[in-house]
């Protein structure tokens, strides 16, 4: 065991041997790539002149006044090409692939966001690109799939196990296995073997880094509170790291509670799952007592996975972040209040996170700040969000 | 020595290759598997790998997947198929081996797991997804329970992880012989026998080759250059086709099935084969 491919106890490589050497090199490539001048002046190129970064550190003053207790800011990564945060990690990753030597793109994708993101860094890049989506994903989000097959990509309907994202992974996983010798896959989480976590936090990690520029232009000081959802953690981890060190910020994550952490019906792997083993490294996860994954459920399709990243886990154990899960109920609602008080429309993965906040706010004084990571605008969610609240926006 | 060990010196001395069906357990039901896994030795089965079915078998093609949920929707449970295995074991002397993927192996825990193992007879242990640089811990523990933890090389396994996989191994090397997952359409790659030979110059142990065997024709190739052939998917694919029969007449689906071994045993070049 080698220990830089854990988190304490957390993360690995429990992958089949065929895959072993495709993701040392993968490891090796990122260490060669990662402090490579030009490897990073070319992401930062697109990344500013492309995605649009950096993103908005935006003073919530509708929502502070309203929730009454701390100061809010929203990370505006809505505002991203694409419409995510997911774009970060994408481009990141073809990026490092065309430098590989390896110009096929497998991907995974629950609702299509990242699906979307990562047909759209292959097209700009001039990859070619395969994305897995379950059947049910692609029957709830057609929309989704016409886009990327826009963008120029392959997508290929999974239709074994509960045809979502977990089945949507391991499909990707089986075709890598196959394709391995000139394919790159390119996960969409911090999830995953070594060296996933970690190449996907680093590419996320931009979203902290500007947070704490910005946050200390407008504040002079850091926030008290950092608040993300949590569906594999990518987005959470890429605004957590950076401040991991500075102890005295206090970090959420929060996880999709489905019907109730109590009803079964739930994606929480953090606050409800055990410790196991899936898509390749070991983590909290959803399983039976003989350790088969149990199929997760949420509302919002991005948090509907029966696991987390590594890191994460590591961190509830040594308590570094804390860990809190909303119902689908709660979501929607603060799906609603941030359209309404800030004319923002948020994805339903970041409504989560939101409405955490809404709870947290108002327990704590004006002068304290709170920085929610805003993971994506809320258009791909505007058709479910109708349908659920039969048509009926609150007044 | 292990049974596993002994079994592939006896076929050794005999001239012969080792013929090692796997089966997923429970698939349709536990009384099919048990009675199936009877025949298969009578029909020539020199080793027999017991599958145990998971929700999220990334190394499995569709026909592994498919009997994994029938399994699972049946009721099937790790608890169970050790005391299937521990009948098994009261009857014949074949080695057995479990095949699992390796979440449920650390959800019942990894000392349990390896106990329940011994007690029941299990001879040896296949975890696809448990390379080199993970299998410290649980073969730590097998080890001195003298279950055989058996490893698997790629096509694309370096000499470098060649060494270490032939320095950890036990009873045999399980050679994957396409770049894919089981049940592959894939022809059994030209590079089979150069793939062999470089794992040989690694180790003494024996080398059985799977995930493309799917016809007499490829296991008798196979056969020609390896000391042992492994078939999954193909069987299963026997009983899948004729899964309205196997409740009324679990027989002919049975006889079906080692039928099929039978005539993989006989394209091997091997004298002894089925009975029936
Ligand atoms: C907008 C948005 N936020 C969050 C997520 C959840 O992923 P992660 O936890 O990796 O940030 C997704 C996933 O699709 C997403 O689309």
């Amino acid at each position: 065991m080698r220990k830089n491919s854990y988190f304490g106890e957390f993360g690995g490589q429990f992958v089949p041997e065929t895959l072993m050497p495709a993701l040392l090199e993968l490891e090796t490539a990122y260490e060669q790539y990662k402090d490579d001048p030009h490897f990073k002046e070319e992401l930062r190129y697109y990344l500013t002149t492309y995605v649009g970064r950096p993103t908005p550190l935006y003073y919530a003053r509708g929502l502070t006044e309203y929730l009454g207790g701390a100061k809010i800011y929203l990370k505006r990564e809505d505002l991203n090409h694409t419409g995510a945060h997911k774009i970060n990690n994408s481009l990141g990753q073809t990026l490092l692939a065309k430098k590989m030597g390896k110009k096929k793109i497998i991907a995974e994708t629950g609702a299509g966001q990242h699906g979307v993101a990562t047909a759209t860094a292959a097209a700009l890049l001039g990859c070619e690109c395969t994305v897995f989506m379950g059947a049910e994903d692609v029957k709830r989000q057609s929309l989704n799939v016409f886009r990327m097959k826009l963008l120029g990509a392959q997508v290929i309907e999974v239709t074994s196990g509960t045809q979502t994202l977990k089945d949507a992974t391991n499909e990707a996983l089986r075709h890598w296995v196959a394709t391995v010798r000139d394919s790159h896959y390119v996960i969409g989480s911090v999830v995953g073997p070594h060296p996933y976590p970690t190449l996907v936090r680093d590419f996320q990690s931009i979203i902290g880094e500007e947070t704490k520029q910005q946050i200390l232009e407008k504040e002079g000081r850091l926030p008290d509170y950092l608040v993300a959802c949590v569906g594999g953690g990518s987005n959470a981890m890429g605004l957590f790291h950076p401040f991991v060190h500075d102890r005295e910020i206090k970090m959420v994550g929060v996880e999709a509670a489905g019907c109730g952490v109590n009803t079964g019906q739930h994606a929480a792997s953090l606050t409800a799952g055990s410790k196991g083993v899936l898509h390749g490294a070991l983590s909290y996860i959803l399983q039976d007592s003989d350790g088969q994954i149990i199929p997760a459920h949420s509302v919002s399709a991005g948090l509907d996975y029966p696991g987390v990243g590594p890191e994460h886990s590591y961190y509830k154990d040594s308590g570094r972040a804390q860990y809190e899960a909303i119902t689908d109920e709660e979501a929607l609602e603060a799906f609603q209040m941030l359209s309404r008080l800030e004319g923002i429309i948020p994805a339903l993965e970041s409504a989560h996170a939101l409405a955490y906040v809404r709870k947290l706010a108002p327990t704590l004084s004006p002068e304290q700040v709170i920085v929610v990571n805003l993971s994506g605008r809320g258009d791909k969610d505007v058709e479910t969000v109708s349908k659920l609240l039969g048509g009926r926006a609150r007044e | 020595m292990s049974r596993i060990a002994q079994t592939f010196t006896n076929l050794r001395l005999k001239g012969q290759k080792a013929l090692i069906p796997y089966v997923s357990c429970g698939d349709p039901s536990l009384e099919f598997t048990e009675q199936l896994v009877l025949k298969l030795v009578e029909a020539g089965a020199d080793l027999v790998e017991l599958g145990v079915p998971y929700s999220d078998p990334v190394a499995d093609g569709p026909t592994i997947q498919k009997a994994s949920q029938r399994a699972l929707a049946g009721g099937i449970t790790l608890e169970k198929i050790f005391q299937l295995a521990a009948r098994l074991r009261s009857r014949m002397e074949t080695p057995l081996i479990l095949m699992t993927y390796y979440n449920p192996i650390y959800r019942f825990g990894l000392e349990r797991f390896v106990s329940r193992a011994q007690e029941a007879g299990i001879d040896g242990l296949i975890v696809p997804d448990l390379p080199p640089e993970e299998a410290r811990i649980l073969k730590q523990i097998t080890d001195p329970a003298e279950i055989d933890l058996i490893f698997l090389a790629a096509p694309t396994s370096t000499a470098e992880r060649m060494e270490k996989i032939a320095a950890l191994a036990r009873g045999f090397i399980y050679c994957v012989s396409v770049t894919g997952v089981t049940g592959s359409r894939e022809n059994i790659a030209s590079g089979l026998e150069a793939f062999l030979a470089q794992i040989r110059s690694h180790t003494d142990l024996p080398l059985a080759v799977g995930f493309g065997i799917k016809s007499p024709e490829t296991a008798g190739k196979a056969a020609a250059i390896a000391d042992g052939v492994i078939v999954g998917s193909s069987l299963i694919e026997r009983i899948e086709e004729n899964l309205p029969l196997v409740k009324d007449e679990p027989e002919r689906v049975i006889n079906e099935v080692c039928a099929y071994l039978a005539s993989l045993k006989k394209a091997m070049g091997n004298t002894h084969f089925a009975m029936n």
